[in-house]
């Protein structure tokens, strides 16, 4: 890949306070722009508490982080959060304005836009995620979903260079969790955003272009979403699920039909399901 | 029902009070507390009682809605007259019966200030009534900061209402949800004695609290991640515009209370 690298992880390491042990453990790695990565692990394997590091909500003990070639330290941080957008886990507790374009407008408050310019941010924000209707709509009115949308377009109305999506979708309902990762999807195309999803969910880091596995605080394994799923019974072992499609070949590979390889997607394996016995 | 207590209080609309500016509202009120003092003989209450009629109808905010507002005070209203009443023994006897008696003074004392009483939580209601609580709360920060220079927490203090604001619904929504999962593990809280009942409020307020405490972390995160560093060097959203009628509501209110002046005794 001979991408422009956006951030530049080296050597971090992390412990908390009071506690023993490392959450973070020698970690290094880069972030290309206009990619998708996923940070993949199962509870307590760091990948929550890499996404404060690159907010700048903990400061490593140990390593750099660089954003856009710049060390984040205590005096950069505020810069950094510009180029930075979060979205996080509970749709709620995210939520600050009293109305839909008051959430919105929150974070541009905080940096100190114009109002003129608010007001273009605001509504230019909702559009991109289909929800310029709500202006004005309470947040106890929203279906989970709809909120998380209105947290993307208070972070893109402060127009980051990356997203991160710290579980964002694992408090949503199916339907909710298309919507948003539908979202995403369409801003990182057409927008040239970089996304770095946190999520111990596979069948959403299939979508990604490259993920990252964490275990215990280490950098356990970077490739490819098809890399990664050939590791299957390992994936099982660290605490991931393995997604449905790429279990179904595997299974239907023990009972003695030929598959070219495991499927990461239902279409894929139907394609390659009905094609191969009409070959026959 | 409390949702209604709290918010069921506005009633949109498009009238002049409605799009006046918080700000006018609010000093309206205030000088109208004050100069509710200066009446003190039937015409001036008469004057303050045509005006207050007639912001009410300048709202036009449904009666049925200023009634019920008025419904939890009538009986403090009520209690004040019966204290003068019975207690205020100056002017001449109008009744007697016994030891009980009604003297002119007690009356009329008895009828103003009851009628002050009245004329006091019409206006304030109106307020309610027509403003929302985020306006009165931006309303209020914008008056207040001139508290600033004495080191008042005037930003701090405002966005601390305005999430209490934004999370009244939501808690309400989770104390219905603890209630209903609690109620599944046999809580009983609609009977038996009063004892119990409060008893059986502990297990639906530990839930709520704990949660409390998470969610107000999690939204310091996020406020943060967001860019959020105290009330220096930040913009506003929301505007308030006072316009030509904020001026006039103040000028007539000005000439209200010079009548008042000129007139009581």
């Amino acid at each position: 890949m001979n991408k422009k690298k956006l951030v530049q992880l080296e050597n971090v390491s992390f412990q908390y306070p009071l506690e023993t042990g490392f959450a973070l453990r020698n970690v290094s790695f880069d972030i290309y722009e206009g990619e998708w990565l996923a940070l993949v692990g199962h509870n307590g394997s760091g990948k929550s508490t890499l996404a404060k590091l690159l907010n700048g909500l903990q400061f490593p003990q140990e390593g750099t982080i660089k954003v856009n070639g710049m060390l984040l330290s205590e005096e950069t941080v505020w810069e950094t959060r510009k180029k930075i957008g979060m979205v996080f886990q509970n749709p709620d507790n995210q939520f600050v304005g009293t109305t839909v374009q008051d959430d919105v407008a929150f974070g541009l408050e905080n940096n100190g836009i114009d109002r003129e310019e608010m007001v273009e941010r605001v509504k230019y924000s909702l559009e991109k995620v289909k929800m310029a209707q709500f202006l004005d709509q309470e947040p106890h009115h929203l279906s989970g979903g709809q909120k998380q949308r209105v947290a993307i377009a208070g972070v893109i109305a402060l127009r980051p260079s990356i997203i991160i999506l710290d579980e964002a979708t694992s408090m949503l309902d199916p339907r909710g969790r298309e919507e948003v990762l539908e979202t995403v999807r369409e801003l990182k195309e057409n927008h040239h955003m970089t996304v770095i999803s946190i999520t111990h969910d596979l069948e959403e880091a299939v979508k990604a272009d490259r993920i990252i596995v964490m275990n215990k605080g280490e950098l356990y394994r970077e490739g490819s979403p098809e890399d990664i799923f050939q590791m299957d019974e390992e994936l099982v072992q660290l605490g991931l699920d393995i997604p449905f499609p790429v279990k179904m070949s595997k299974l239907l590979k023990e009972q003695g039909v030929s598959l070219s390889r495991h499927f990461l997607s239902e279409e894929e394996l139907v394609e390659e399901l009905w094609t191969s016995h009409y070959k026959k | 029902m409390m949702e209604k207590m709290i918010f069921g209080r506005y009633v949109p609309a498009h009238s002049l009070i409605h799009r006046m500016d918080p700000r006018s509202k609010l000093m309206i009120i205030f000088l109208f507390v004050c100069i509710v003092f200066i009446a003190n003989n039937s015409l001036t209450y008469g004057l303050l009682a045509i005006y207050t009629l007639g912001m009410i109808s300048l709202s036009k905010v449904p009666f049925r809605f200023i009634i019920s507002g008025l419904k939890p005070v009538l009986w403090l209203v009520l209690f004040t007259l019966l204290l003068h009443l019975f207690l205020t023994k100056e002017g001449e006897l109008l009744f007697q019966a016994g030891w009980f008696s009604i003297y002119e003074e007690g009356l009329r004392q008895g009828i103003f200030i009851s009628l002050r009483f009245f004329l006091l939580i019409l206006m304030t209601s109106i307020l309610t009534l027509t403003t929302t609580p985020i306006e009165i709360t931006d309303g209020l920060e914008s008056l207040l900061h001139p508290l600033n220079k004495v080191k008042f927490p005037v930003h701090e203090l405002a966005l601390m209402m305005s999430i209490s604001l934004r999370f009244i619904p939501t808690l309400m929504q989770e104390t219905d949800k603890i209630m209903k999962a609690q109620t599944a593990r046999g809580v009983d809280f609609s009977s038996g004695p009063i004892k119990d009942r409060v008893k059986a409020i502990i297990p639906l307020l530990i839930p709520l609290f704990v949660n409390s405490f998470k969610r107000a972390e999690e939204l310091a995160t996020a406020m943060e991640a967001r860019g959020y560093r105290g009330g220096e060097g930040r913009t506003k959203y929301r505007q308030l515009s006072w316009g030509l009628k904020d001026t006039s509501m103040l000028i007539f209110l000005g000439i209200l209370t010079a009548l008042l002046v000129l007139f009581r005794t």
